[in-house]
């Protein structure tokens, strides 16, 4: 992996090793909750990729999005936004440096200002950071709306009066006005509806081709990350268990809980229905302010063995890239590498009455 | 904007209206009569029933109320019943120092009660946080006047820095003004300060949570403008509808402090004139008390125009 000192320009745009983020405090007594919310996670993003972040609710994919923007404390580890460490800088530097890397928030109805005219949300930034004269800023917000597909006209609206689709297209607006090289789209689309999501999807594509962004989408929608990721990390509990290009991962993944989730997309039609293999697991995700002390997925994995339940499993290569967290993978009789279609190891069928997985059981 | 301010004009001026009744019916009800007063010491039936009709108490109360109303619109709020004073002229004599009072207590308030509520939110449970909910729930708990003799006790007596009574009028002397009004207006503000401490505290730990907030920081945008234009603003309705209940009562408050601080306001005007019995003079106070709670009242609600763009339009 390559690792510190690369020099702008070169190597993964973004870069993340090692990063832990807790919550809470271990209290005077050692009573307190910690939540390791990001637990040792190495990551990157390469220019103009977009790299898809998967895994059910509170794997910790969105605090990590947060954290690679310093948006909240990062506890240890190292995050560089081209070749700069981002973990070390403070204040005014903190500030400048977020020129270089915005944000797409899930929820379109509370990420604007609602007391401030969408005019004015997209121009402050560019005023901040490049001291644009209000008629600048307002030619400015002009040509953006445009890009984005939005009448120039509606600047002085409020979001209140625009639809879901379209305030997701005011905060794109808002993220690509300092031209920045990373944009973090946390569930983006996840609050739209299909044919909304297909559009912003079409438009976030457009503007990476346009403006040489690269992407870190978080999303647990896993047919949508297809669609758009050109690399695929998949979280559980805090950690990355499984990278790799995103066909070699959904075609052929190698850790059991990427299986478990990928078994879980709806097929897109009835009559595909129940062909594939649906791979059920049982149980919650476990707390993870008490984590299990071997591999975190030891507890629900159907293949667990001995050494699951002890130690953390080490990070091996896959065949057709990628890296993958598993014993099965270093201890396991038949995989040494190979991805678990490959090695023939099945899942089980459909039917065990006792094992139903939370992501299934969830689902309206 | 101009629309919002048209319907809440439309909806004040009734208002004053039914308040002018409400102040000229407490005649009614209050006991005692002004004529027994007025006749002069052991006064005959013949001489009571004489300043009676003098006064037109005679007249149905309705003929009354049209009297002194239709004076109140020609600005005439009547004359006092025993000295030649007109109430329009005793009542403006008092306003400014009643103004000025209120005015600091209520920048006070304001000041240190957002000032407060904002670094209580911005560090839950903190120190911070934990001392100022504390002071805040003691400024509720502590009546003002108690708040008043303290202070003069304090800053007046023992430490001299600040007197403690009289005032100066602002035009003759501002630094005299400012010292003069310094420990009444802070007697009379702590407790509304520590209510808009807890509305600001409680709205600001709701809208700090938000992603627009998150957003301002992804911006890059210095903490001060996250918090004061984006968080605060979004975080001031039911400040400012705090801030508009605790003017009301505030003014009330103001009766009992310039007594305590021997403050030429308003309050002690009602405070003698109620004793006195002298009826229009108490009347004329209480319009204009009135008239300025609902003017309070009246900012308040335009302010929620500013604060909310989608109450502008309903």
């Amino acid at each position: 992996m390559n690792t510190a000192g690369t020099t702008p320009g070169t190597g993964p745009l973004l870069e993340i090793e090692d990063l832990r983020v807790t919550f809470g405090s271990p209290g005077p007594r050692g009573r307190g909750r910690v939540v390791r919310a990001v637990d040792g996670v190495s990551l990157q993003v390469g220019r103009g990729r977009t790299v898809g972040l998967v895994g059910e609710s509170g794997s910790g994919k969105s605090t990590l999005g947060r954290a690679a923007l310093r948006l909240v404390p990062v506890r240890s580890g190292r995050v560089s936004l081209d070749g700069r460490d981002l973990t070390a800088l403070r204040g005014r530097a903190l500030r400048q440096a977020r020129r270089d890397m915005q944000m797409v928030f899930q929820d379109p109805y509370s990420s604007l200002d609602p007391s401030a005219v969408i005019g004015d949300s997209i121009a402050e930034p560019l005023r901040e950071h490049e001291g644009l004269s209000r008629r600048d800023a307002e030619r400015r917000v002009k040509e953006l709306l445009d890009v984005v597909g939005l009448p120039a006209g509606h600047a002085g609206r409020y979001p209140s009066e625009f639809s879901g689709g379209q305030r997701q297209r005011v905060a794109i607006a808002r993220a690509v006005a300092l031209n920045p090289s990373l944009v973090v789209c946390d569930e983006a689309v996840s609050a739209l509806d299909v044919s909304t999501q297909n559009q912003v999807i079409n438009l976030l594509e457009d503007l990476r081709a346009r403006f040489e962004l690269s992407y870190l989408f978080i999303a647990h929608d896993l047919a949508v990350v297809r669609h758009i990721a050109h690399e695929v990390a998949v979280m559980y509990l805090g950690h990355v268990v499984e990278t790799g290009p995103t066909d070699r991962v959904y075609d052929s993944p190698a850790h059991p809980y990427t299986q478990a989730l990928l078994s879980a997309i709806p097929a897109s039609h009835p009559r595909r229905a129940g062909t594939g293999t649906r791979m059920l697991l049982s149980g919650d995700l476990p707390d993870p302010a008490d984590p299990p002390p071997g591999c975190a997925f030891a507890t629900r994995c159907p293949y667990a063995m001995d050494v699951c339940r002890e130690a953390p499993p080490a990070t091996t290569p896959v065949d057709g890239g990628g890296e993958v967290a598993c014993h099965l993978q270093t201890s396991g009789p038949t995989l040494a590498g190979r991805t678990l279609d490959a090695a023939g190891v099945r899942a089980e069928r459909d039917g065990s009455p006792d094992v139903v997985p939370a992501a299934v059981r969830d689902a309206p | 904007m101009l629309g919002l301010l048209v319907r809440r004009l439309a909806f004040t001026i009734p208002m004053l209206v039914v308040v002018s009744f409400c102040v000229f019916s407490l005649i009614v009800l209050v006991p005692g009569d002004p004529a027994v007063s007025l006749a002069g010491e052991n006064p005959d039936p013949e001489q009571i029933a004489a300043v009676r009709e003098r006064l037109g108490l005679n007249d149905p109360f309705l003929l009354q109320f049209w009297h002194w109303f239709t004076g109140v619109l020609r600005g005439d709020l009547g004359q006092s019943l025993f000295s030649s004073q007109s109430v329009a002229g005793a009542v403006f004599a008092r306003l400014p120092a009643t103004l000025s009072l209120a005015l600091l207590s209520l920048t006070v308030a304001l000041v240190l009660g957002v000032a407060v509520g904002v670094l209580a939110a911005m560090r839950p449970g903190t120190w911070v946080d934990r001392v100022a909910t504390f002071a805040a729930s003691l400024g509720v708990a502590v009546p003002y006047f108690w708040v008043g003799m303290i202070l003069v006790l304090l800053f007046a007596i023992n430490l001299t820095i600040f007197p403690a009574v009289g005032y100066t009028p602002l035009h003759e002397n501002p630094l005299q003004w400012f010292l003069h009004l310094f420990l009444p207006a802070t007697a009379l503000g702590l407790a509304p300060a520590a209510v808009i401490a807890r509305q600001t505290r409680a709205g600001m730990t709701g809208v700090l949570r938000e992603d627009y907030v998150r957003t301002a920081t992804a911006k890059g945008l210095p903490p001060a403008r996250v918090v004061g234009k984006h968080a605060l603003k979004n975080a001031a309705i039911p400040v400012v509808t705090a801030f508009g209940l605790e003017a009301s009562r505030l003014i009330g408050g103001t009766v009992v402090i310039e007594q305590l601080f021997a403050l030429p306001g308003l309050g002690s005007l009602a405070y003698t004139s109620v004793f006195a019995r002298d009826f229009p003079m108490v009347q004329g106070v209480l319009l204009v008390v009135a008239a300025l709670v609902l003017l309070i009242n009246l900012l308040v609600d335009l302010s929620y125009g500013y604060f909310n763009p989608r109450i502008r339009q309903s």
